[in-house]
């Protein structure tokens, strides 16, 4: 996992990771905050639904795929926090029927 | 409803600001789109926001001089639209982006694709496994977002760049449990030639690398000549296991390993716009086959940067100025003679910040593991198909990569194989007796980027069948 | 070449051209097929796969519901289920204006006989797909038609035709066709082949392997545009198209949607290339998240078009060639040969091996094409 050096000075706002508040910098990625976060990891695949995690920061990699405002495989690497975001990993295939 | 532009830039990196600055300052109307919040690229990432702040002396002098570039992109005046994703160009040429939410499409006169690099792909056993990542990856939450490893990471790799970020993580406070350097024996030699063009292009590159280096030795247990990796835990890394060269195994328990094993340049783009290729035996790995000025075979579609092969920050901003200068005179309001001249100094310059490559490239060139993995390893992340199941589909014909792709699904997941062409290309070669760039990659098959079904549906501007 | 004799080639190792020589080895010929790429590279490999007798044209609906018999016992043909499943094909009216039309198709059929398709309403068809649009009216449906996985197709049809000794070269193009004696001699970059019978098979280039035997068969060509999502869980089961807009919509094996319809991109025939035109790709999407508005969210993973020949009634060329004795056509299907695959492969070999099927080939003889060419 990660942490925050403390001379990080960004304005603080608070996202919601699979339920619960959290503090994110404003203009830091989704990605970035679920590496601050246990378990550590984003999804579990469609394939095998083994866990994942964010690998490449890039949007390379499709590994970093959560749910973001109920939007699902939201690449959370290329996806800035706002405000009161909901944030939840990612159970292998989306359902769309629910 | 459609825009038009003289000039479209892909990527607000170096490369594509440099370009952008030179075109407007010519009178071209140009749209810059950058899938990131913020100018930079991946090299001055969020330099905007850190530039003013002490992580900015922590991440050095190469990142502060970001700070210039994009100050003069800002003032120029250029259209700019960060956060939009690129997911097909058309020759022709029309490009589809998506931004919040949103496709559009936008008429472009000329493309400048200055879409750098990505980390090469470093398969492994175990690779997958949550806890690890990529060493740029980790640089780039140190840059974006100020956050280091909670405990002593393991570093793993052959580069610059795990050099540059261990020294960036030990002066943040972090700590390294260890650095497996996975450079093979005898480089030294092998890149000896190419040390005097080195030496004399940029001297200054060499002695800042040799300064990481010895640092790192004195402060971070280091293990050299490893040659392979395998990934241990059953939901998340547990432990490393390493062998050296000469044998020396060993099993030591980590909760992060940060991987890297150099930059491949960044081709989808091109070759999904029909783009030739060629091999840079120097990279391992291809390239779109460019003029002097960084125009493709596609007439009017043109690359600069690490898309053209790795040369680093200050060569892409020269490539990028070049390219501009090329397209502007295409337009006619610069005249041939007048971008020749433009172009000399400029070209004298990129030949002195490619000095160091020959040397770097040799230096660094990856193990062989890293081309081949062993058996069990998986190949494509997204459809978790093993090196095994790529090396069962050889047989007397001899497949290529889209015939392994569509008869094992490897590359048919989200990322496109940007994580396994180049592993099934290597696979195949070295199984079926043939070189890589006789294989070549997988047919680039679009979006570049995962537009949605919605998105696109709302491109279609005819009112419901009633 | 090799000493062996060959008695049939067959150009073209798509699945048509697998089947054919499968057919033919099966009753004891020796067979060899020429491919210039690979087996499936083309219009096989890049098919939606639909197992359809719905809404098929009169000419055709004899041989596909023999070739439906044959899907659903197609493991005892090829050793293998090919990943099909008979969920049933549905064609949906939208609104009650689109419904007579598939009254008067269901009549059509009952007034020949035909008893496959039926109209069924509103509830039925929510309780069919609940996940579809509540908005729509009723729909035909073909419940034993269905759909099946085109790569595993391909590899089943390969495998057993070279169980039964079919001899497959790949990375062989057919460059010119000449008579030696009785038989045809192919010239390829690979050498000659010679045998006395030879089928043409070659999909979208089986125009110009017809000209090289001699008949001038005018075909159009088809780049037909498919997408496929991110993988989901179970939606649908049934195959859906609908009444007047370019859709065909599936869910495959894997969770991903396959979502077709022939929206046309555009083929670069001498290239081998195909483009896909995302303006028109639009209204295939369009069409998807009206009738399934929970799918607009997901992500396309990827687009392509396939390359196909068509003929200018859609129906295909099954037939002896009229002009070149011991050479045979299976081409033009136009877009929707997949499900005929398995009966195809039979009437050739009757035609190869006897000279004539009793199976219903009326329609499909290359004369009628090459007659509207010498009227026009």
């Amino acid at each position: 996992m990660f942490r925050k050096l403390d001379q990080d000075t960004g304005s603080s706002l608070t996202v919601h990771v699979d339920g619960h508040p959290v503090l994110a910098i404003a203009g830091e990625s989704v990605a970035a905050v679920l590496l601050r976060q246990a378990p550590f990891w984003a999804r579990t695949t469609p394939v095998s639904g083994a866990r994942r995690a964010p690998y490449c920061m890039m949007g390379v990699c499709f590994d970093c795929l959560a749910v973001v405002d109920g939007v699902s495989s939201v690449q959370t690497c290329l996806a800035p926090v706002r405000e009161g975001m909901r944030i939840e990993r990612q159970q292998g295939r989306p359902d769309v029927t629910s | 409803m459609s825009r038009r532009v003289d000039l479209l830039i892909v990527g607000a990196g170096p490369a594509g600001m440099s370009a952008a600055v030179v075109a407007k300052r010519h009178g071209l109307d140009v749209l810059v789109v950058d899938e990131q919040p913020s100018p930079g690229g991946q090299i001055w990432r969020n330099i905007e926001t850190v530039a003013a702040t002490a992580r900015a002396d922590l991440l050095g002098k190469a990142y502060a001089e970001g700070a210039a570039v994009v100050r003069q992109f800002r003032a120029s005046g250029v259209d700019y639209e960060p956060g939009t994703q690129v997911w097909y160009v058309e020759a022709g040429a029309r490009a589809f982006l998506r931004r919040g939410g949103s496709a559009s499409s936008v008429a472009a006169d000329r493309v400048l694709l200055a879409t750098g690099a990505q980390e090469r792909p470093v398969p492994f056993p175990g690779w997958t496994l949550p806890g690890v990542m990529t060493v740029g990856a980790a640089q780039i939450v140190l840059k974006s977002s100020g956050q280091v490893p909670d405990k002593p990471v393991w570093i793993a790799g052959s580069g610059p760049l795990p050099l540059l970020y261990a020294v960036q993580l030990l002066q943040a406070g972090g700590q390294i449990a260890g650095f497996l350097d996975t450079t093979p024996p005898g480089r030294a030699v092998a890149a000896m030639v190419a040390l005097p063009a080195a030496l004399f292009g940029a001297p200054g590159d060499l002695l800042k690398g040799l300064g990481w280096i010895i640092r790192l030795r004195r402060q971070v247990p280091c293990v050299r000549h490893v040659a392979e990796i395998e990934a241990i835990g059953e939901h998340g890394l547990e432990s490393i296991r390493y062998v050296t060269t000469d044998g020396r195994a060993a099993t030591v328990p980590a909760d992060l390993l940060l991987v890297h094993e150099g930059l491949v340049p960044t081709i989808h783009p091109t070759l999904a716009l029909g783009c030739r290729h060629v091999w840079n035996s120097e990279q391992d790995s291809f390239a779109p086959e460019l003029d002097g000025w960084g125009e493709t075979s596609e007439r009017h579609v043109f690359v600069a940067g690490d898309g053209a092969g790795i040369g680093g920050a200050r060569a892409a901003c020269l490539r990028g100025e070049l390219a501009a200068l090329r397209i502007t005179a295409s337009t006619g309001r610069l005249s041939e003679v007048a971008a020749e001249a433009f172009a000399k100094p400029i070209r004298s310059r990129l030949a002195d910040a490619l000095s160091p490559r020959a040397f770097l490239d040799r230096y660094y060139r990856p193990r062989p593991a890293v081309f081949v993995p062993p058996d069990h390893t998986i190949a494509c992340r997204c459809e978790e198909v093993r090196v095994a199941t790529i090396r069962e589909q050889v047989s007397a014909s001899r497949p290529g990569p889209n015939q392994v792709k569509a008869f094992t699904r490897a590359g048919m997941g989200p990322c496109q194989g940007r994580q396994c062409g180049y592993t099934v290309a290597h696979v195949l070669a070295a199984a079926e007796g043939r070189a890589v760039p006789d294989l070549g990659l997988y047919r680039v098959r679009p979006p570049l980027k995962p537009v949605t079904l919605g998105e696109l549906a709302a491109l279609d501007m005819m009112d419901s069948v009633p | 070449m090799s000493g062996k004799a060959i008695d049939t080639l067959v150009i073209g190792g798509g699945l048509h051209g697998l089947s054919a020589a499968l057919h033919l080895a099966r009753a004891g010929r020796r067979v060899t097929i020429l491919e210039k790429s690979w087996v499936g590279r083309h219009a096989s490999g890049a098919s939606a796969a639909g197992v359809r007798t719905l809404n098929r044209d009169p000419a055709e609906i004899p041989i596909s519901l023999e070739a439906m018999e044959m899907w659903h016992g197609i493991a005892g043909l090829v050793g293998d289920s090919c990943g099909f499943h008979a969920h049933g094909q549905l064609n949906i009216a939208e609104h009650a204006h689109h419904l007579p039309k598939l009254e008067s198709r269901l009549a059509r059929m009952r007034e020949a006989g035909y008893e496959h398709e039926e109209l069924i309403d509103r509830a039925e068809l929510l309780t069919l797909v609940p996940a579809i649009s509540p908005h729509c009216v009723g729909a035909l449906i073909a419940r034993r038609d269905g759909a099946a996985d085109p790569h595993r197709t391909l590899l089943a049809f390969r495998r057993s035709a070279e169980a039964a000794g079919v001899t497959i070269h790949e990375g062989v193009g057919v460059d010119a066709i000449e008579q030696a004696g009785d038989d045809w001699r192919l010239r390829t970059p690979a050498g000659d082949f010679i045998a006395p019978t030879v089928v043409n098979a070659a999909g979208a280039w089986a125009g110009k392997i017809a000209a090289m035997l001699g008949d001038d068969i005018p075909l159009g060509l088809k780049a037909s545009m498919m997408i496929v999502t991110e993988r989901i869980a179970p939606l649908l089961k049934p195959v859906i198209s609908i009444v007047g807009r370019p859709l065909s919509f599936k869910q495959s094996e894997q969770g991903t949607l396959v979502i077709g319809g022939g929206l046309q991109g555009r083929a670069d025939i001498e290239a081998q290339k195909s483009f896909v035109d995302f303006q028109e790709l639009a209204k295939g999407a369009r069409a998807a998240t009206d009738l399934f508005p929970s799918v607009s969210a997901l992500r396309i993973v990827r687009t392509w078009a396939g390359m196909e020949a068509t003929t200018k009634d859609h129906l295909p060329v099954i037939c002896a060639s009229p002009n070149a004795k011991g050479a045979f056509h299976a081409f033009g299907f136009s877009g929707h040969g997949f499900q005929l695959v398995p009966v195809v492969g039979a009437i050739m070999a009757d035609l190869v091996i006897r000279g004539s099927t009793e199976r219903s080939i009326k329609g499909f003889g290359a004369k009628r094409l090459m007659q509207q060419r010498a009227a026009a």
